[in-house]
């Protein structure tokens, strides 16, 4: 018996997908009428002939999936990363039977649960125990396991109290606390899961982090669709990596997540100029260097990485005393944190021609979002260069403080690194 | 602990099977994945019954007073007003009720289970089961309104001091033949209105036609014998037929050309309802 439970081959999804025909898309109301009047008589022959009914005047095939092949064996567990629409998704649901792959196959040994959302099929009517065993239910599980685990679930969910409660009445906490503990229990030898990390608080989310890596060390199979990399690198020794509906590499976790990072890299577009105060000094370019010392458009938190500024100074003379700084605006646009060469005691000079600054972080200490620069130049006296959002610097959720934990992806914040200590008071009542 | 190692043992002694996954490849095994799913159909069917009256002031009651009022309504204006002839010797709201018992099974099966894929939609998107599970349930939650409707039926004769005889043991088999009429045209209707919506407005559309074209509120027997083969085509018409022969006691008599007919177009639909649902079943998620 070979050891290969799931097997893709040449495994692939067509969607046929429309569009509004560009000389329709603004016409007079003459022209809408008769649009419509095509497009119904468009989709009656549809009808007639039975296909699916899609809108628009021109149809395109679109391969959310094309040509995957893969194997994973038992005991593996599994990443899948890649952008927004790369086919992570349409590949879960072709491998939990959901859809249909048009070309290619795949076999699967064993019994397989798939968890693509929590709380399928939850009903707000109904009270938290009947969803318990409905949900469990829907994802496969008997009664009587349900009923063996009852117990573990609700403890889990910590909702013990408003077991007789409609769910909808939950709060939404609550509810997802619920769902997921549900979810945790499944015991199938192949476990599917998508993006199912990112609900709840961050307690939660660490408890259901821990519950995933108990499951791991059992030797199920797990396949692990999820944006946060920090995760993906905790659980996973195996990733695959998707591109536009293709493989675009497969190997050990930390490889391909760094593959994908810097392959998320785009063209830096060249930008004559960048300073707003006309002055002899001009900011030509703002990069971010990642680890390798290389061009990245992303980095992950907890990496080393640096911001390299070029300048140049087009009169003859050298300028001395000069302070430079970045700030660094968070998504809402304020500034969370000012790097100066000043702090530093860094006083900067820049010779007539080109000059090169690196501000260097040895552990980015900024959470997963995309941030944005600016720069500034000042002499004592007087501003002489200033750069608004010249750069926007994305980055991944990574693993700043070594232990897998981050807050949750929606915060923005800056890391640091700190101490805690815990001291018992006696403070004992007499008895 | 030990018991739940011994039970993963089992599961993987049990379930080592191979699934292949290919285009086009209709699984051999769906009628035995049906029969795994089971306890997701119980269940769900339970859902779709512990829901149904939830947050309402008199619940159940409501499944009491919708025939009710129809059967008044009905004796009045066809047996008062319209002045047409009864079965035999049985009083008029008795027969109107015989008939009423399996076109409201029939009515609320064809409106639910049409509506079933789409208003499950999440569950289609996220989950994989064999579909057929979900009109199925919903036609679990039709029989638990007809057996209370059942009940009532039988207070109602009681009241009016008849019996059905013997013929009442075949009851079980037209409540089928009811279950049949109506599942096989909502097979269709649900794939279809997961395609195209049309349906939805069709289905209401459908059964309050229906309520007309059956003889609900009326005996069959009103229909001129030339016509009657030609009326058999309704399949409502051989089960309502079927229901007042084993419920009146012998006062209805069985037309069986026609109802051969009917059922014969009751089986032909059904096959044909499952075999277009089977085939489309698929691309429900595709499309939904």
């Amino acid at each position: 018996m070979s050891d290969v439970v799931i097997r893709a081959e040449g495994l692939g999804k067509k969607y046929i997908i429309g569009h509004a025909a560009a000389r329709e898309r603004y016409g007079t109301l003459r022209d809408a009428i008769a649009q419509r009047a095509r497009n119904m008589v468009r989709s009656t022959v549809n009808l007639v002939h039975g296909r699916p009914n899609v809108p628009g005047d021109e149809f395109e095939a679109f391969w959310a999936l094309r040509d995957v092949n893969f194997e994973v064996r038992r005991g593996d567990v599994i990443g899948i990363i890649g952008r927004n629409g790369a086919g992570k998704s349409t590949l879960l649901k072709i491998l939990s039977r959901i859809t249909e792959p048009t070309e290619g196959r795949v076999t699967i040994r064993g019994r397989v649960a798939s968890l693509l959302e929590v709380g399928t099929g939850f009903h707000p009517e109904l009270t938290g125990r009947e969803n318990v065993f409905l949900n469990g239910a829907i994802l496969g599980m008997t009664r009587a396991e349900i009923k063996r685990r009852f117990d573990e679930i609700v403890d889990f969910a910590g909702v013990e109290r408003f077991l007789d409660t409609p769910v909808k009445r939950f709060s939404s906490g609550m509810y997802v606390r619920l769902a997921f503990a549900v979810a945790a229990h499944l015991e199938p030898e192949i476990l599917i899961v998508d993006e199912v990390l990112a609900v709840g608080d961050t307690e939660f989310q660490r408890k259901c982090i821990g519950k995933m890596a108990d499951v791991t060390n059992l030797g199920r199979t797990i396949i692990f669709v999820s944006h946060n990399l920090a995760a993906v690198e905790a659980l996973c020794k195996h990733s695959l990596l998707l591109k536009a509906g293709r493989l675009e590499m497969t190997g050990g976790t930390t490889d391909v997540i760094q593959h994908y990072l810097s392959a998320a890299r785009s063209s830096g577009d060249e930008r004559g100029v960048l300073n707003d105060v006309p002055s002899e000094l001009s900011l030509l370019q703002v990069e971010m260097l990642g680890p390798a010392g290389a061009l990245v458009e992303s980095v992950r938190s907890g990496e080393a990485m640096s911001f390299r500024l070029r300048f140049r100074n087009d009169s003859d003379v050298d300028l001395r005393d000069v302070n430079v700084a970045i700030g660094v605006k968070n998504p809402f646009g304020q500034v969370i944190t000012m790097l100066e060469s000043f702090f530093e005691g860094q006083v900067l000079t820049f010779e007539s021609g080109e000059t090169l600054i690196e501000f260097a972080w040895p552990r980015c200490p900024l959470s997963a979002g995309v941030y944005s620069l600016s720069v500034w130049v000042a002499t004592r006296k007087l501003i002489i260069c200033q750069a608004t959002d010249v750069l926007s610097a994305s980055v991944e959720a990574g693993d700043f403080y070594g232990t897998g934990a981050a807050p949750p992806s929606h915060i923005n914040c800056v890391f640091s690194h700190f101490r805690v200590t815990a001291q018992s008071v006696a403070d004992k009542v007499e008895a | 602990m030990r018991a739940l190692r011994d039970a993963e043992v089992e599961t993987n002694r049990s379930a080592e099977r191979i699934l292949v996954i290919e285009p086009g490849r209709s699984l051999q095994t769906y009628w035995l994945d049906l029969w795994r799913y089971r306890e997701l159909f119980l269940i769900l069917a339970w859902r779709d019954v512990a829901v149904r009256y939830k947050q309402t002031v008199i619940g159940v009651a409501w499944a009491v007073i919708r025939p009710f009022l129809t059967m008044v309504v009905f004796t009045v204006i066809f047996g008062r007003l319209a002045g047409l002839p009864s079965d035999g010797a049985t009083p008029y709201p008795l027969l109107v009720f015989a008939g009423m018992l399996p076109w409201f099974l029939v009515a609320t099966i064809l409106n639910d289970a049409a509506n079933s894929l789409v208003s499950n939609a999440q569950l289609i998107g996220k989950v994989y089961f064999p579909r057929l599970i979900i009109p199925g349930a919903a036609a679990v939650v039709a029989l638990i309104d007809f057996a209370i409707n059942l009940v009532i039926f039988f207070a109602l004769m009681l009241w009016y001091g008849a019996l059905p005889g013997w013929r009442i043991l075949f009851l079980p088999i037209f409540a089928a033949m009811a279950v049949a009429a109506s599942l096989g045209p909502a097979l269709f209707l649900t794939a279809l209105n997961v395609k195209y919506r049309d349906f939805r407005f069709i289905v209401p559309f459908v059964v309050q036609f229906g309520l007309y074209i059956s003889p609900v509120g009326f005996s069959s027997a009103v229909v001129p014998d030339a016509w009657r083969l030609l009326y058999s085509l309704n399949p409502a018409v051989g089960v309502i037929d079927g229901f007042r022969w084993c419920l009146l006691g012998g006062q209805s008599q069985l037309y069986l050309p026609g109802f051969l007919l009917s059922l014969g177009v009751v089986l032909m639909l059904l096959w044909r309802g499952i075999v277009y649902f089977r085939r489309t079943e698929k691309s429900f998620a595709d499309l939904i």
